[in-house]
């Protein structure tokens, strides 16, 4: 990519306080995401990655803080950014898209009104000429009848229509940057495909970059050009999305890739029984010291019991392209 | 082949909503004439999205709702005609979300014991060895037995709701989306686990999920449902391999899986969402979202037949590849 990524996330450390202990949640988290790129953060419930979402956004509340490291869009330090710059920020220059529509929408404001608010409020456009542009909005997003649909509050829509709005609203004032939280987990399968496809092709029309956050790694890998993946706080991995799925580096994500009941594998590998990975996702309470993959890990040795690996850049690839944190990797 | 453990003849529920002081009372038609079988030992995929009346179709399996019309034969007899614990002692459920789904309250030893106590059996020692068996099929150690569930991941308190499920020795257990709210890493395990114990316990598993990855591993054979109907039914390497009905080409098409694809283009995506059960649209309730539609869709329901030995599709394309 370019020298001058769009977002530029540097050793990232978000500091969980609970019971007077501090744990860390997130730690030496670092990533960039060039302008126009797709890129996904993989990892399973509690691995840090929907916060580390919530940090670019400037959104982390208490108990989880900001401890430490560097979030630059665009050459701005935002990290730093008051709330009033934050707020100015988001909307305009990252677009924000969340699980679930219900309760990311106000449930006493029409749609229209609430994708009108985006125009008024950042770019100081009169209510009459906001509403206008809301519909045409309403119409990018693929919403039928888009002049009735505006009157309409969120509960008179479906769950495939709010998360349209939500899309319409994230993209109203063409953000550089959109950030997707698990944007399709309550749709249904062939809703969630169909509102993939919308962001995706939105997305590319506009130049605008993607940060999507998901448990799903075959989703990610479809819609984003670069894969990392979390693991207990840290990032274990990151790879072009093809390179993901064909070689995986790290035990984790190889064991997690073998594992998926993918369509098609029972009768390529001509077996029922899956590839499982043994063990349980440790508890932030009791991170295992080391590589924190290493109780679960078939390569673990002395030194992952005691030593956490460094990142290291892959061969044969740019070194911000691809990278592996684990002491056996390959 | 022998005689069916389950059969389905012509099931249907209905179910009154509204009311008669204002906007009327409508039908709600969650299962709309099912017709279906489960063999001894075999896994039947479940296959559909939220409102196609698979968890309708599961909780009149289990005796929990009245049929309006059609019957359920379950083990040689009418389900109707059956005492409410001896259906019990022959389906069992294990479902989604194990927080929700065990008494916080109870020990493991206790939700595991009570079952075997409301079904007599009165002595001490039997009660406590079938136990502590169970919870060794299950992959739980005897310790865990004294334990709250609280005390427990995701995965565990899966194995103690698969536990719960089969101390009775059911012959069937119905599986509602086993592993969807579980962790990633998590569910083959789980998935593994469902196997074995099928194999060992000669279990037949009614396995409802909309992930079709899980349905192709475990199933035998597979249903797809839409709209309180069965659209597509047939063993699981002619449905996944061989699909003939547009509903079940959309389902895969959606697979997010880029490098992976089966035989399926990009074109049999379904357009739009689901209709509400409450309205569907008349003839094949498929056809505002099909690639294939024509008039004769619109017109009239096309009802569910052989397309080869054992695999039946309800469409009026059923011979169409496209």
């Amino acid at each position: 990519m370019s020298t001058d990524p769009l977002l530029e996330v540097d050793g990232l450390r978000i500091a969980l306080t609970s019971g007077g202990t501090t744990y860390n949640a997130a730690e030496d988290v670092s990533f960039e995401i060039g302008r126009g790129e797709a890129f996904g953060l993989v990892g399973e419930s509690g691995c840090g990655k929907s916060i580390t979402a919530l940090a670019v956004m400037g959104l982390l509340k208490r108990p989880l803080s900001l401890a430490g490291g560097r979030i630059v869009l665009d050459g701005e330090e935002i990290q730093k950014a008051s709330p009033a710059r934050m707020r100015e920020l988001r909307g305009s220059r990252i677009g924000m898209i969340f699980q679930e529509p219900m309760t990311a929408l106000n449930p006493l404001s029409p749609v229209g009104r609430q994708i009108a608010e985006m125009f008024v409020l950042h770019q100081k456009a009169g209510w009459s000429e906001a509403m206008d542009r809301a519909e045409e909005a309403l119409r990018q997003v693929r919403v039928p009848s888009p002049a009735r649909r505006i009157k309409d509050y969120p509960h008179q829509l479906s769950g495939g229509m709010r998360q349209r709005v939500m899309i319409a609203i994230a993209l109203a004032c063409s953000p550089e940057l959109l950030i997707a939280d698990e944007p399709t987990t309550a749709l249904d399968v062939t809703v969630q495909a169909e509102i993939i496809d919308l962001m995706a092709e939105l997305c590319a029309a506009k130049g605008t970059a993607i940060l999507m956050i998901s448990h799903d790694l075959g989703l990610v890998a479809n819609m984003c050009r670069r894969v990392a993946v979390m693991y207990a706080g840290r990032i274990v991995e990151a790879q072009p999305a093809e390179a993901i799925f064909a070689t995986p580096q790290h035990p984790y994500t190889q064991g997690l890739v073998n594992s998926l009941p993918r369509l098609g594998e029972r009768s390529r590998r001509g077996q029922q029984k899956l590839r499982e990975i043994a063990g349980v996702v440790p508890s932030i309470q009791a991170y295992p010291s080391g590589c924190r993959f290493n109780p679960r890990c078939p390569r673990a040795t002395e030194v992952c019991l005691t030593t956490p690996p460094a990142i290291t850049p892959l061969p044969a690839a740019n070194s911000a392209e691809a990278l592996v944190r684990c002491h056996h990797h390959g | 082949m022998g005689d069916p453990l389950l059969a389905l003849d012509d099931l249907a529920v209905h179910f009154k909503v509204g009311s008669t002081l204002g906007g009327g009372v409508h039908t709600l038609k969650a299962v709309d004439g099912v017709t279906l079988d489960v063999k001894p030992g075999e896994c039947l995929g479940l296959v559909g999205e939220s409102g196609c009346g698979k968890s309708t179709l599961a909780l009149a399996i289990m005796g929990l709702v009245p049929p309006t019309r059609g019957h359920i034969n379950l083990d040689g007899r009418d389900l109707m005609q059956r005492e409410r614990l001896e259906t019990a002692r022959t389906v069992q459920m294990v479902f989604q979300d194990p927080y929700a789904s065990l008494n916080p309250r109870q020990t493991v030893r206790r939700t595991l014991a009570d079952p075997l106590r409301i079904h007599g059996v009165s002595d001490k020692a039997e009660v406590e060895a079938r136990v502590v068996d169970m919870m060794a099929k299950v992959g739980l150690r005897p310790e865990h037995a004294d334990r709250y569930p609280h005390e427990f991941s995701g995965g565990q308190r899966q194995r103690i709701g698969i536990a719960r499920a089969l101390i009775l020795k059911p012959k069937l257990v119905i599986c509602d989306e086993p592993v969807s709210a579980l962790d990633v890493s998590i569910r083959a395990q789980i998935i593994n686990l469902l196997l074995e114990l099928k194999d060992e316990l000669g279990l037949a598993y009614i396995m409802i999920s909309h992930d079709l990855g899980v349905v192709e591993h475990v199933s035998d054979r597979v249903a797809v449902m839409y709209l309180g109907r069965i659209v597509e039914q047939g063993g699981w390497q002619e449905i996944f391999e061989n699909p003939r009905h547009p509903y079940t080409r959309a389902l895969i098409a959606a697979i997010p899986d880029p490098f992976h694809r089966a035989a399926v283009s990009a074109r049999a995506k379904a357009k739009g969402e689901i209709p509400s059960a409450l309205n569907p649209p008349p003839g094949c309730h498929f056809h505002p979202r099909c690639p294939l539609k024509a008039d004769i869709c619109v017109a009239q329901a096309p009802p569910l037949e052989a397309v080869a030995a054992g695999h039946r599709a309800a469409c009026h394309f059923r011979d169409r590849r496209d």
